[in-house]
C-alpha cells in the first residue's frame, strides 16, 4: 500500500478566521475540535451516525442561507465557517431556551449548562411550565388541544418504572434519537423502540407503548449509556436518588474486565459505599465503544451477595419487591 | 431478522387487506426449480398501514404484527410510522370518520355546528377551499369521499352513508387547462384526440439531451414553492450513475392550495404523460406519484389513467415503442403536510417516518432509496408537454423574461367566483381578484403564498404575480394561493389557526421547529392586546436559521407579516 492510499487527502478550511487541515470527510465540528474550538452538542455521540436534530452545535457557513449542522456536515475546500457569530449566539441561545423550557435538563453535562449560561438563556421567558400530563403515548398526530398561553406546554410526564433493571423517565427526554439509534442498527439490533407520534407530541416507545417486559428489550443498557439528559437511569440510580441516598461523590469508578464470557468487555464499576450502583463501558473501548449485554450492564449482583446488606441494598431490595 | 412479536393474532380482514398491498414472496424460476428472493421490503410499510386503515378503519396490535412479520419490519417500528400520520388510527374508531376542515377558509362554524361527537375529528386544510366548507369522509370498507359545500344535515346524512352528488369548482383555464373540464378524464382516445400523448413521441424522437435542452431553455421554474429551475434539476439527476427515480409530488397541502386536486381530476392522463416524459429523460425506470390521502377521487382517476397508459403501451417494458422501461407506482400520504416536503417524501415511500433530511446531499444526487432522484410538482410537470410541442424558446418569450409561461392560481375567501385560475405571468394582484369577482376595496388583507406564505393589504394590489416581483416585495407567490379575507373576518384567529397548523405539522425532529411552533401558538394565544413582538422575532430568527427544512424556515412568516401588519 501507499501513503497516498493510507492517509486521506487533507481539506483546508477557515474556522473563525484561522486555517485548519483535516481530512477529507471529517465533520466540521471535527475540524472545530481540531483546533480547540469546541462547540455544543446533544445528539451527537462518537459511537453512532449524526442525526443533527437538536440543533445546538449550527454554526454559520459563508454562502449559506441557514446555518449548518457542525456535527453533521462535510468540510469543503475553502469553506469558511464562523462558530461564534451573532446569528449563531442567537440560534443557540433560543434552541436551548426552547429545550430548557419544555424537558427537565436538571441531569445534563455540566458543560451544556456552562454553554447556556455563555449565551445568556432565559428559558422562563416562555412562561410557567405546564402541570406534568398523562396522556403523550396516546396523543394523536396532527391533533392538540388549543393552548391558553398561560403555561409553557412541557414534556412532563409520570416516569416509567415498569422492569428491575431500568427506568424511563421521558420528563427528560429531549428526543436525540440516541437510544433508538442505540437499540437499533447501530449497537443491539434489537428494535424495541422507536419514536412515535408527530410533532411536539413525537416520543420514543414501544410499540403501543407496551411496558418493557413485554417488548424486545434484553435490558441490555445501552441505550442507558447514550442517553445525554439521563432520562434513561439504572433503577438502582432511580430509587437511590428517591431515597435522596445518590451521592457521585462518594463513588469511585473500578475499571474490570467481564467474567461471564471470552469478549472482554471493559466495565466500569460504579461503586458507592462498597455497593456496585451502576455499570457502564468506555466509549472509546475498541472492543465495546460503550456497549454491553444484560449480563455486563446488570448482572453484577452476585459480587455482593454474601455480605451484610447495607442501606444501599435495603432501598434497592425495596424497589425490587415492588416490581 | 428474529423478530419479537406482540402476540396478537390479526382479523380476516386485516390479514387480506394488508395481503392485498404487500407481496408474499418474490419468486423466480429458474429451470427446474424455484427460488425464493428475500428483499427489504420495507417500503411496503405505508400501502400495508394505508390497506389496514382503509380496510377496517383503525390498525391494531394484531395488524401491526402482521405487518411486521411480512414485512420484517420491528413492530417498533410499523407503530412508529403508523402513528405518524393523522389519518392513521392506532386505537379503535367509528368506521367512518368525518374530518371536517376548520382552516381558514372553511372557518370554523361546520365543526363547530357538528360539536363533539368521536365520529367528527377537525381537519387542516383538505385543499377544496374554493368550495368550502369542505369534509373528508374516511370510511373503512369503502371509497373515501369528499363533502364540498358540506352542511350539518349532509355530514350527517354521510355519516350514515347517504353521501350527495360531488359539483366539480370553477376553473378558468389557459393552455394548461385547456382539456380540463372539456375532455373525458376517464378517456384515453379523448386525451389523445385532444392532443395527448404527442409531446411523449416528440421527446421520443427528440432523445434526453434535446429534452433536457428544450426545459433549460424554456426557463421553466419550479412550482412547489421553491421556483427551483426544471431543466437543471433533470440535468443534474440524469448525469449521475443510476438507477434513478422520478416523483410527482401531488401531496398538496399547503393551506389554501387546491390546483394540483384539479388538475389530477380534470386531466390525469397529462400528468401520467408529464411523469412518463420526465423518467425517459433522465433515465429512470420507476416513477412514483405521492398523492395526499385526502384526494379520493384525483387517486382514482390517476389510476385509471395509470392502468389505461399501460394497456396502451405507454407504461411498461417498451414505451410508445421507444424500447425504454419506465412505470409508475401511486403513493397514497396518510395526513402529513410534510410528507410534501421532498426528502420527507422519499422517507415515507421508503416506509420511514416523514422526517426530512438535511440537504446535502440534494436529490438529485441521493434521492429516494439514496439514488439520484427528480422530484416535480404536478403544475411543474404539466408545463413539460406544452414547452415541448411549443418548443423551449417560445415558452420562453411568454410571460415574462423572469417568469415564463402561465400560473395557476388558487383564489379563495372573498371573491365571488373562487376556483383555479390559470394566468399569464405579469398578470397584478388586482387583476387577478378582480378576475374571480373579489372586490379590492372590500379586502383589507390577503394571504398569499399559503400558510407558508405571507399576508399583505392593500399596497401589494398592483404587483405583478412573478418570481421576481414578489421577491422583490418580500412575499413569496409559493404554491399559487391568493386568499381574499373580508372587513368582518377575525385576522387574529386566521393567524392564530395558522400557528396551530405548523405546532400540528412538524415532524418533530428538529428541536426549533418542534418547541418553536409550540411556542408561537401560545404567545399568539396569551396575546390579548399586543403580542411580544421581541419574543417571536427571536423564534421566528431561530427557527429560520437552524430547523432543518422548510416547514420550520417558514413556520412563522405569516406571523411576522401580520405584526408588521398591526394585526397582531
Ligand atoms: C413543508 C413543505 C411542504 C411541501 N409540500 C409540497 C407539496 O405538497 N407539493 C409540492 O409540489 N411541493 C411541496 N414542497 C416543495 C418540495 O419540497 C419540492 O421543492 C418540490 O416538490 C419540487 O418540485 P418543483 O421543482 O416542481 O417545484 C413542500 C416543501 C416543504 C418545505
Ligand atoms: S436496554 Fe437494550 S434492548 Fe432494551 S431498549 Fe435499551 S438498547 Fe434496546
Ligand atoms: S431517552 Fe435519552 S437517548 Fe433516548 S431520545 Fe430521549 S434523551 Fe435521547
Ligand atoms: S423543521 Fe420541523 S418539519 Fe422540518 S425537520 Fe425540523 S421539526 Fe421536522
Ligand atoms: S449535535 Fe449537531 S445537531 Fe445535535
Ligand atoms: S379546504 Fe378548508 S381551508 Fe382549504
Amino acid at each position: 500500500m501507499t501513503a497516498e492510499t493510507t492517509s486521506p487527502a487533507l481539506v483546508t478550511l477557515e474556522i473563525d478566521g484561522r486555517d485548519v487541515a483535516v481530512p477529507e470527510g471529517s465533520t466540521i465540528l471535527d475540524a472545530c475540535r481540531r483546533i480547540g474550538s469546541d462547540q455544543p452538542t446533544m445528539c451527537w455521540a462518537s459511537t453512532l451516525t449524526p442525526v443533527n436534530v437538536c440543533r445546538v452545535c449550527v454554526v454559520e457557513v459563508e454562502g449559506s442561507r441557514a446555518l449548518v449542522p457542525s456535527c453533521s456536515r462535510r468540510v469543503e475546500e475553502g469553506m469558511v465557517v464562523r462558530t461564534d457569530s451573532e446569528a449563531v449566539r442567537h440560534a443557540r441561545k433560543v434552541v436551548f431556551e426552547l429545550l430548557a423550557s419544555a424537558v427537565d435538563l436538571s441531569l445534563v453535562d455540566d458543560s451544556i449548562r456552562a454553554w447556556m449560561a455563555e449565551y445568556g438563556c432565559e428559558p422562563e421567558r416562555f412562561g410557567p411550565a405546564a402541570p406534568p400530563s398523562d396522556d403523550r403515548d396516546r396523543r394523536q398526530a396532527g391533533h392538540h388541544r388549543r393552548p391558553t398561553g398561560e403555561t409553557a406546554e412541557t414534556v412532563h410526564q409520570p416516569v416509567k418504572v415498569d422492569n428491575p433493571l431500568y427506568v424511563r423517565d421521558y420528563s427528560k427526554c429531549i428526543l436525540c434519537y440516541k437510544c433508538v439509534q442505540a437499540c437499533g442498527p447501530e449497537a443491539q439490533n434489537t428494535f424495541a423502540i422507536s419514536v412515535a407520534g408527530r410533532g411536539f407530541d413525537a416520543r420514543i416507545s414501544t410499540e403501543f407503548d407496551v411496558p418493557l417486559p413485554q417488548s424486545a428489550c434484553v435490558y441490555c443498557g445501552n441505550c442507558i449509556a447514550v442517553c445525554p439528559t439521563e432520562a434513561l437511569m439504572f433503577r438502582s440510580e432511580y430509587e437511590l436518588r428517591q431515597a435522596g441516598m445518590w451521592d457521585p461523590d462518594r463513588q469511585e469508578v473500578v475499571t474490570t474486565i467481564c467474567s461471564y464470557c471470552g469478549v472482554g468487555c471493559n466495565l466500569e464499576l460504579h461503586v458507592q459505599d462498597n455497593r456496585i450502583v451502576k455499570v457502564t463501558s468506555p466509549d472509546d473501548h475498541s472492543v465495546t465503544r460503550g456497549n454491553l449485554c444484560i449480563k455486563g450492564r446488570f448482572g453484577y449482583e452476585y459480587v455482593q451477595e454474601s455480605d451484610e446488606p447495607t442501606p444501599i441494598d435495603e432501598v434497592l431490595a425495596r424497589a425490587r419487591a415492588d416490581s | 431478522m428474529d423478530l419479537k412479536l406482540i402476540g396478537a393474532e390479526a382479523t380476516e380482514a386485516e390479514k387480506a387487506a394488508i395481503a392485498s398491498a404487500v407481496p408474499e414472496a418474490l419468486t423466480v424460476e429458474v429451470p427446474g426449480r424455484v427460488v425464493r428472493i428475500r428483499r427489504d421490503l420495507r417500503h411496503y410499510l405505508l400501502p400495508a398501514i394505508d390497506a389496514v386503515q382503509s380496510a377496517v378503519g383503525w390498525v391494531s396490535p394484531g395488524a401491526v404484527d402482521e405487518i411486521a412479520r411480512r414485512l420484517q419490519v420491528p413492530p417498533a417500528e410499523v407503530y412508529g410510522v403508523a402513528s405518524f400520520y393523522a389519518l392513521v388510527s392506532t386505537e379503535p374508531r367509528p368506521p367512518t370518520v368525518a374530518h371536517v376542515c376548520n382552516d381558514i377558509a372553511c372557518g370554523p362554524d361546520l365543526a363547530a355546528a357538528l360539536g363533539d361527537r368521536d365520529d367528527v375529528v377537525e381537519s387542516p386544510c383538505l385543499g377544496q377551499c374554493d368550495r368550502r366548507p369542505a369534509v373528508f369522509l374516511q370510511r373503512a370498507g369503502t371509497d373515501d369521499v369528499v363533502l364540498a359545500h358540506a352542511t350539518p344535515d349532509a355530514v350527517l346524512a354521510a355519516l350514515d352513508g347517504d353521501v350527495g352528488d360531488d359539483t366539480p369548482g370553477f376553473v378558468s383555464p389557459g393552455p394548461l387547462l385547456a382539456r380540463v373540464g372539456n375532455v373525458d378524464p376517464s378517456s384515453l382516445p379523448d386525451y389523445r384526440a385532444a392532443g395527448g400523448y404527442e409531446a411523449l413521441a416528440k421527446a421520443i424522437e427528440m432523445g434526453p439531451e434535446a429534452v433536457i435542452d428544450e426545459i433549460v431553455a424554456s426557463n421553466l421554474r419550479g412550482r412547489g414553492g421553491a421556483a427551483f429551475p426544471t431543466g437543471l434539476k433533470w440535468r443534474g439527476a440524469a448525469g449521475q450513475p443510476g438507477p434513478r427515480y422520478v416523483i410527482c409530488n401531488a401531496d398538496e397541502s399547503e393551506p389554501g392550495t387546491f390546483k394540483d386536486r384539479v388538475v389530477m381530476e380534470g386531466d390525469p392522463f397529462a400528468v401520467v404523460e408529464a411523469l412518463t416524459i420526465a423518467g425517459l429523460t433522465v433515465g429512470a425506470e420507476q416513477g412514483y406519484i405521492y398523492i395526499r390521502g385526502e384526494y379520493p377521487l384525483a387517486q382514482r382517476r390517476l389510476a385509471h389513467a395509470i392502468a389505461e397508459a399501460r394497456r396502451a403501451g405507454l407504461l411498461g417494458d417498451d414505451v410508445m415503442g421507444s424500447g425504454e422501461r419506465f412505470d409508475i407506482e401511486i403513493r397514497r400520504g396518510q395526513g402529513a403536510y410534510i410528507c410534501g416536503e421532498e426528502t420527507a417524501l422519499f422517507a415515507s415511500i421508503e416506509g420511514y417516518r416523514g422526517e426530512p433530511r438535511q440537504k446535502p446531499p440534494f436529490p438529485t444526487v441521493a434521492g429516494l432509496f439514496g439514488r439520484p432522484t427528480v422530484v416535480n410538482n404536478v403544475e411543474t410537470l404539466i408545463n413539460v408537454p406544452r414547452i415541448l410541442l411549443e418548443g423551449g424558446a417560445a415558452y420562453a418569450a411568454t410571460g415574462t423574461e423572469d417568469s415564463p409561461g402561465t400560473r395557476l392560481f388558487c383564489l379563495s375567501g372573498n371573491v365571488a367566483r373562487p376556483g383555479v385560475y390559470e394566468l399569464e405571468s405579469g398578470t397584478t394582484l388586482r387583476e387577478a381578484v378582480e378576475a374571480a369577482g373579489g372586490v379590492p376595496e372590500e379586502i383589507p388583507y390577503l394571504l398569499l403564498g399559503g400558510a407558508a406564505g405571507s399576508l399583505v393589504g392593500s399596497d401589494h394590489w398592483g404587483m405583478p404575480l412573478t418570481f421576481e416581483d414578489s421577491r422583490a416585495a418580500g412575499v413569496t407567490l409559493g404554491s399559487g394561493v391568493i386568499m381574499a379575507f373580508s372587513a368582518s373576518t377575525d385576522m387574529r384567529e386566521v393567524v392564530r389557526r395558522i400557528a396551530q397548523f405548523f405546532r400540528d405539522e412538524s415532524c418533530g425532529q428538529c428541536v426549533p421547529c418542534r418547541i418553536g411552533t409550540v411556542r408561537v401558538e401560545e404567545a399568539i394565544a396569551r396575546a390579548n392586546g399586543a403580542v411580544d413582538r421581541r419574543l417571536i422575532d427571536d423564534l421566528d430568527r431561530a427557527m429560520k436559521a437552524a430547523s432543518i427544512c422548510g416547514l420550520g424556515h417558514t413556520a412563522s412568516s405569516v406571523v411576522k407579516s401580520a405584526i408588521e401588519l398591526g394585526i397582531l
